[in-house]
C-alpha cells in the first residue's frame, strides 16, 4: 500500500542559475521553480553520473526530471538501484551524440544500451528524451518530459498589469515569451500537432480568437465577432475549433468554427451561458459549462444538428472548465467544496468524483499527453502559481514563478522525437 | 545491440531558423482597434533569444466629462449578481442625458466579476452585467447603435486582494467613453 508523504522543500530548484548562457532570453519573463510538494514512499533509487564530455549539463536535467516524477530518489551509486551512464563525443555534423546506458545494480543486467544525436541547441530536449526512455524502461509507462506547457504570466499591479504567453519546456526551463500585451491575454489552447496555441487577447479593447504557430509567430485572428470571443480549444484532428460568442442580447452560446473556411455552426441555443467547451477524444461530442440548470454544471452533445445536452455532473452546486483525460476516460473540472475552488477528476464512466487539489482557488486544470499528471493553476500568498498532481492524487509539485503570476497552463501534446535515439 | 527507435526532425532544429520580427495584429474596422500585443516568434534552436517590444502606448483620447460623472464611471456589483442599485439606475440615467447632449460620443462597456470561479465562465457572468447596464441606458433613450460591450471576466481586477473588500470593487461595470462614431 501506498500512502502519501509531504517532502516539504526536498528539491527546491532554482532552473535558470546553473545555466546562465543558454536558453535565458534577455526579456523578463516568469522563470519556474520547481518544488515537490508530496511523492511517493518508495521512490527508486537511481544513480546518474554526469556524462564524460559533455558540453552540457544533460545528466542534471535528467535527474531533476526523474526526481521531480516523485518516482525516484536519485542518489548515490552505493545507495541505488539503477545507475545510468553516458558519454557524449561530436560528430563531424556538427551534432552531439551522446551514448547512454542503464544497469540493473542489483542483477547486473544492462537495461539499456542506447545512442541519441542531437543539434547542439537541441541539447535539452535530448535529455527530456533521454529521461523518457528512462523512466518507461523502469516504471513500464510512457512519461512527458520531452513536452512543452504554455501558460499566461501577470506582473505589475491593476490596473497597469502586463500578460505573457509564454511556452517552456515541461520542466519550466527554456521559457519564451511569445506574445505579450498591455491588455489581457488568456485560453491558451495546444493544436493537437504541437505547431500552434489558440488564444484569446483583448488588445484591440475587444475580445478576439487568435492562432499562432508558435514557431514562427506567424498568427491569425480567426473569431472578432461583436461580444464575447472566448474559450478556444481544437478538435482532435486540428481542422475546427470548439468556442463561445456571444449573440448581440449578451447570450453566451457554443459554436464550432471550421478554421479552413471560417464556416460558423452554432452547438447551443440556450439563454443561460454555456461556454468552455472541450471535444471528445473521437470528434464527434463536446462537454461544455452551462448555468441552465441555475448554477454552472458540466453537459455532454453531440456535435450533429439538432442534438440535445445531456447533464454529466451532479455532485456539488460548481463545476466547471472540462478537460478530458487523453484515454477518454476521465473528465478534469474545476469543483467547488465548502466555498473552496479545487480541482476533481470524474470517471466518465462510473461518474465517480474524486478531488485532488487542496487549494482555495485552484482553477485550469489540463492533462499531461501521457494522462499521469494533471497541471493546475493555484493561489498561494495572494500569488498565481502552477502546481501539478498526479491523477492518481499521490504526487504533488508546485511550479512557483520567481516574478509576477502565472495562471492558465496548457499542456501540449507528444511531439515527434527531433532527436535520434538508436 | 543498437536499436533504431525513432529518427525524425520536428521543431526545425536542423536548420538554424532565423527569426522573424514581432508581427502585429492585423487591423480591423472595430471601435478603438488599436492594439496593444506584439507577438514575437520562438525558434526553437534557441540559436537566438528574440526580443520583445510592445508596441502601442496605451490610452485612447480621454473624453471630458462634466463634474457631476467625471468620477462616477463604474457601476458595482453584488456577488453572482448582475441587478443594479437604484442610486445607479439615477447615475445611468445621467449618463444618458449626457450621451443625449453630446451625439459625437459613444460608451464602451467594460464588464468584470471578481476573481472567484472559472474564467470563462466568469467572461460570461461579467457579459451579463455589461449587459445589464446597456439595457438601462437603452431604456433611458441611448440608441443601442452607440453602445458596445467587452467583457473581461476577472482578467482586469481594479485592485488586488482576497478578500471581499477588494471583490467588491472588483465586480463592476465600467462606462468608457469613447470620442468619434
Amino acid at each position: 500500500m501506498i500512502e502519501v508523504k509531504k517532502w516539504v522543500r526536498v528539491a527546491r530548484v532554482v532552473w535558470c542559475a546553473a545555466l546562465v548562457g543558454f536558453g535565458v532570453p534577455p526579456v523578463a519573463e516568469a522563470q519556474l521553480q520547481v518544488d515537490i510538494t508530496s511523492g511517493v514512499t518508495a521512490p527508486i533509487p537511481i544513480a546518474i553520473e554526469d556524462f564524460s564530455a559533455d558540453p552540457k549539463p544533460s545528466a542534471e536535467v535528467i535527474r531533476r526530471n526523474l526526481m521531480r516524477s516523485g518516482r525516484f530518489l536519485v542518489g548515490e551509486r552505493t545507495a541505488s538501484d539503477y545507475l545510468v551512464t553516458g558519454r557524449a563525443s561530436a560528430g563531424a555534423d556538427g551534432r552531439t551524440t551522446i551514448d547512454f546506458e542503464l544497469l540493473n545494480l542489483l542483477t547486473g543486467q544492462r537495461l539499456l544500451i542506447e545512442r541519441i544525436s542531437a543539434a547542439p541547441a537541441a541539447w535539452r530536449n535530448a535529455a527530456h528524451r533521454i529521461s523518457d526512455r528512462l523512466y518507461q524502461k523502469i516504471i513500464g509507462a510512457r512519461s512527458a518530459f520531452a513536452t512543452r506547457i504554455a501558460y499566461v504570466s501577470v506582473d505589475g499591479q491593476p490596473p497597469s498589469q502586463r500578460y505573457q504567453l509564454i511556452v517552456a519546456d515541461s520542466d519550466g526551463e527554456n521559457a519564451k515569451v511569445i506574445l505579450q500585451s498591455r491588455l489581457p491575454l488568456m485560453s491558451p489552447a495546444w493544436s493537437p500537432d504541437g505547431e500552434w496555441l489558440a488564444y484569446v487577447s483583448f488588445e484591440t479593447r475587444t475580445a478576439s480568437v487568435y492562432v499562432q504557430r508558435v514557431r514562427t509567430a506567424e498568427r491569425r485572428r480567426v473569431s472578432s465577432r461583436p461580444g464575447v470571443n472566448n474559450a478556444p480549444t481544437w478538435s482532435p484532428d486540428g481542422s475546427r475549433l470548439a468556442l463561445t460568442l456571444s449573440s448581440p442580447g449578451g447570450n453566451l452560446d457554443v459554436y464550432v468554427l471550421e478554421l479552413a473556411s471560417g464556416a460558423l455552426t452554432r452547438l447551443t441555443d440556450h439563454p443561460a451561458i454555456d461556454t468552455e467547451p472541450v471535444w471528445s477524444l473521437d470528434g464527434t461530442q463536446v462537454y461544455f459549462t452551462s448555468d441552465r440548470a441555475g448554477g454552472p454544471q458540466i453537459y455532454r452533445l453531440s456535435i450533429e444538428p439538432g442534438s440535445r445536452p445531456q447533464r454529466i455532473t451532479f455532485s456539488g452546486s460548481y463545476n466547471a472548465r472540462p478537460r478530458v483525460s487523453p484515454d477518454g476516460r476521465m473528465l478534469a473540472m474545476v469543483t467547488r467544496e465548502e466555498g473552496a475552488y479545487r480541482i476533481a477528476v470524474q470517471d466518465l464512466g462510473n461518474g465517480t468524483v474524486r478531488v485532488l487539489s487542496k487549494g482555495r482557488q485552484d482553477e485550469s486544470p489540463y492533462f499531461s499527453p501521457d494522462g499521469g499528471t494533471l497541471v493546475y493553476a493555484a493561489r498561494e500568498r495572494s500569488q498565481g502559481v502552477l502546481a501539478t498532481v498526479s491523477a492518481d492524487g499521490l504526487i504533488a509539485q508546485r511550479l512557483a514563478a520567481d516574478r509576477g503570476e502565472v495562471r492558465e497552463p496548457a499542456w501540449g501534446p507528444f511531439l515527434p522525437d527531433v532527436v535520434a535515439v538508436q | 545491440m543498437k536499436k533504431l527507435i525513432a529518427v525524425a526532425a520536428l521543431l526545425g532544429l536542423l536548420a538554424a531558423c532565423k527569426s522573424p520580427p514581432p508581427i502585429k495584429p492585423d487591423a480591423g474596422a472595430d471601435l478603438a482597434n488599436k492594439s496593444e500585443a506584439s507577438a514575437i516568434a520562438q525558434p526553437d534552436d534557441s540559436a537566438g533569444p528574440v526580443s520583445a517590444g510592445e508596441v502601442g502606448a496605451s490610452s485612447e483620447t480621454a473624453v471630458a466629462l462634466p463634474p457631476e460623472l467625471a468620477n462616477r464611471t463604474v457601476v458595482y456589483f453584488a456577488f453572482d449578481s448582475d441587478a443594479i442599485s437604484a442610486d445607479d439606475q439615477a447615475l445611468l440615467a445621467a449618463h444618458a442625458q449626457f450621451l443625449g447632449s453630446r451625439p459625437g460620443l459613444r460608451v464602451r462597456l467594460e464588464g468584470h466579476t471578481d476573481e472567484r470561479g472559472t474564467r470563462e465562465y466568469n467572461i460570461g457572468l461579467s457579459e451579463r452585467r455589461a449587459q445589464a447596464v446597456r439595457r438601462v441606458l437603452g431604456l433611458q433613450g441611448v440608441a443601442d447603435s452607440r453602445l458596445t460591450t467587452v467583457s473581461y471576466g476577472e482578467e482586469r481586477p481594479a485592485v488586488a486582494g482576497e478578500d471581499e473588500s477588494a471583490y467588491s470593487r472588483n465586480r463592476r461595470v465600467e462606462i468608457v467613453y469613447v470620442a468619434g462614431g
